[in-house]
């Protein structure tokens, strides 16, 4: 427990430049934007003279030089203060923290579900590398990972929604359907199943691929030679040697996909118009909010790095050899 | 060609070849069957698929000719998987190989600036580069390799510090070659052949960013993409969902062309003497 604590305090410690790094870069690439949020006020409420727009600048601080700005900036950060979306005319971090429990939702669900399957059909595949099974499997994963997630989306969308009429094309919950409790639940899993699908079957497949390879190497290794020749029934080689040696990388893979599967979630959520996080970096983009951008960029920054060190401690917990080595002395 | 035929044998690298190649051709000979813009109206609108011999595979809402813009299309996507490809791979390199070989500050900085890129998700910082110039395929390009050079710095940066404590590099330390001599002739080429395994894969991870962002809105609006072919008819989709199904059918081919095509080149690099 100590050694996790120590863990945990440098990895948090050794982020703070890298995030004040993240800051910087995003501020002043978002700056070098022809325009500002004076600007896109202006255009929002159908134009003003220069005047107000002198004015606008003096209220939003713009008048400023953009080192004087960043360090504001900074020094709100310190205070958890994110800044205030032009767009929508409220706190950023108002905004981040009532959207992302809906992108937590879908993506908690769409990671566990494949990562559950995706490990289960890997072992399938790797259990007789070059097998028959094993080849199938190989294909139509290398399929269903060329596939681009936004399209599938639609398609589903195309299929269930369009043509069967089984599920919702759009949202996460009906709107104003008075459901409460149990039945409200079953609404927004109604509403999860197509984009929980979509996502799904891409990650699936990667970590179907991945727990696959993963096991195609250790049968070559030695030690699984030596449990052979010591008798050990195949079935146990396979699921406690080669199985679960092949399982802790995939949770690294689960860490260093996450910035990618944040990534992702901005298509899917435009989709399927699901008020998630994702959806408000394209909302930002779309409404020239350069506040809510950098907020939103920043503060999956910080989502990307607690899952890493979340993973890190949860591996420290599992492999003695890891933690040690990590935490030092 | 000794080289493309060991990828060919390779398992999958067959198939990867024959369907780059074809990809290829349908770009390349886009502008001899469909000279002009292929963005212009060319017929009747929603024509569907396989019903009219003008119009093979149909037309959009606006009556453009769909096989058209799939074959220039073709081309686009290529173009902007393998540019931002290369260019993510040079600056990746490069930063790397910097890293590697300067050792101690500047390592240690450069290191952290690798590390921003990868804790920053790639198509937020795509999205953010795009919006902020403009969207017009350099731009595009441009953005998606820096959302994708860090993988890159990493691993040149960890293969150039393995490989200069290697005994063939000590050796030439040892014969008196020039530390600069060292780097360039005996460090990097060996440096390059794990990037290069990664490369085809970044190639594909490039043009599903790039659908991804013309899918939002945010490609060259000037050109036809694939990505804005699917949000185009995704307007439609109740009545013509071809319109948004066959875009993505190629750009899925394409990706898988691409992925077979890594297997097999990474198969012929290791099995290379």
């Amino acid at each position: 427990m100590a050694r996790a604590l120590t863990l945990v305090r440098r990895r948090l410690l050794g982020s703070i430049p890298v995030l004040l790094l993240v800051v910087a870069l995003t501020f002043l690439l978002l700056e070098s934007a022809s325009g500002d949020a004076a600007d896109a006020y202006l255009l929002s409420i159908g134009g003003g003279d220069a005047a107000f727009a002198e004015t606008l600048r003096q209220a939003y601080g713009l008048d400023q030089s953009v080192w004087a700005r960043l360090w504001l900036y900074v020094q709100a950060l310190a205070r958890l203060d994110l800044g205030w979306s032009v767009a929508f005319n409220r706190p950023v971090s108002d905004l981040v923290l009532e959207r992302l429990p809906n992108t937590l939702l879908l993506m908690g669900t769409a990671t566990a579900l494949s990562f559950a399957l995706g490990s289960f059909l890997g072992i399938l595949a790797g259990s007789r590398p070059g097998s028959l099974r094993d080849r199938l499997l190989s294909a139509g994963s290398l399929t269903l990972y060329a596939v681009p997630g936004f399209w599938l989306g639609l398609v589903l969308v195309i299929v269930f929604s369009v043509w069967l009429r089984w599920l919702p094309t759009s949202g996460l919950e009906t709107i104003a359907s008075g459901k409460h409790g149990l039945a409200r639940a079953a609404d927004i899993g109604r509403h999860l199943v197509l984009p929980v699908g979509a996502l799904g079957v891409i990650y699936t497949a990667l970590f179907l691929r991945v727990m696959r390879s993963g096991m195609a190497e250790i049968w070559e290794r030695d030690f699984i030679l030596f449990a052979r020749s010591r008798g050990i029934p195949r079935r146990r080689i396979l699921l406690s040697h080669v199985a679960r040696n092949a399982l802790l990388p995939l949770v690294t893979v689960l860490g260093l996909q996450s910035a990618a599967m944040l990534g992702g979630s901005v298509v899917i959520e435009s989709v399927f118009a699901i008020p998630g996080f994702g959806r408000l970096a394209h909302e930002a983009v779309s409404g020239r909010d350069a506040p809510l951008l950098m907020g939103v960029i920043l503060v999956s920054a910080v989502m990307v790095i607690a899952v890493n060190l979340l993973i890190d401690v949860v591996y420290a917990a599992l492999d003695p050899r890891i933690g040690g080595r990590e935490a030092g002395p | 060609m000794n080289f493309l035929g060991r990828i060919a044998a390779a398992p999958g690298g067959g198939a990867g070849l024959a369907i780059l190649g074809l990809l290829a051709l349908a770009a390349f000979s886009a502008h001899a069957f469909f000279p002009g813009d292929p963005l212009r109206i060319a017929g009747p609108a929603l024509v569907p698929p396989f019903s009219s011999g003008d119009f093979p595979l149909g037309t959009d809402r606006l009556g453009r000719d769909v096989l058209a813009c799939l074959m220039h299309g073709a081309g686009i996507s290529l173009l902007v998987g393998i540019a931002a490809a290369a260019a993510a791979i040079l600056l990746g390199v490069a930063v790397g190989a910097v890293s590697g070989f300067a050792g101690g500050f500047i390592d240690e900085c450069l290191m952290r600036v690798v590390e921003t890129f990868q804790i920053v998700p790639g198509f937020l910082l795509a999205l953010a580069f795009a919006s902020v110039f403009g969207a017009s395929l350099p731009v595009i390009i441009l953005a998606i390799a820096l959302a994708a050079w860090a993988e890159p710095a990493r691993l040149t940066r960890a293969e150039v510090l393995s490989i200069r404590e290697q005994d063939y590099v000590a050796s030439a330390r040892a014969l008196g070659m020039h530390p600069l001599e060292i780097a360039f002739k005996e460090i990097l080429p060996n440096a390059l052949a794990p990037v290069l395994a990664l490369a085809a894969l970044m190639v594909a991870g490039a043009i599903l960013t790039e659908a991804a962002l013309s899918f939002l809105g945010l490609g060259d609006p000037n050109v036809v993409t694939w990505g804005s072919m699917i949000a185009e008819g995704r307007n439609v989709i109740r009545s013509a969902p071809w319109l948004s199904i066959l875009p993505g059918l190629a750009l899925m081919l394409t990706v898988l062309g691409v992925y077979l095509f890594s297997e097999g080149l990474s198969h012929a690099l290791r099995a290379r003497p």
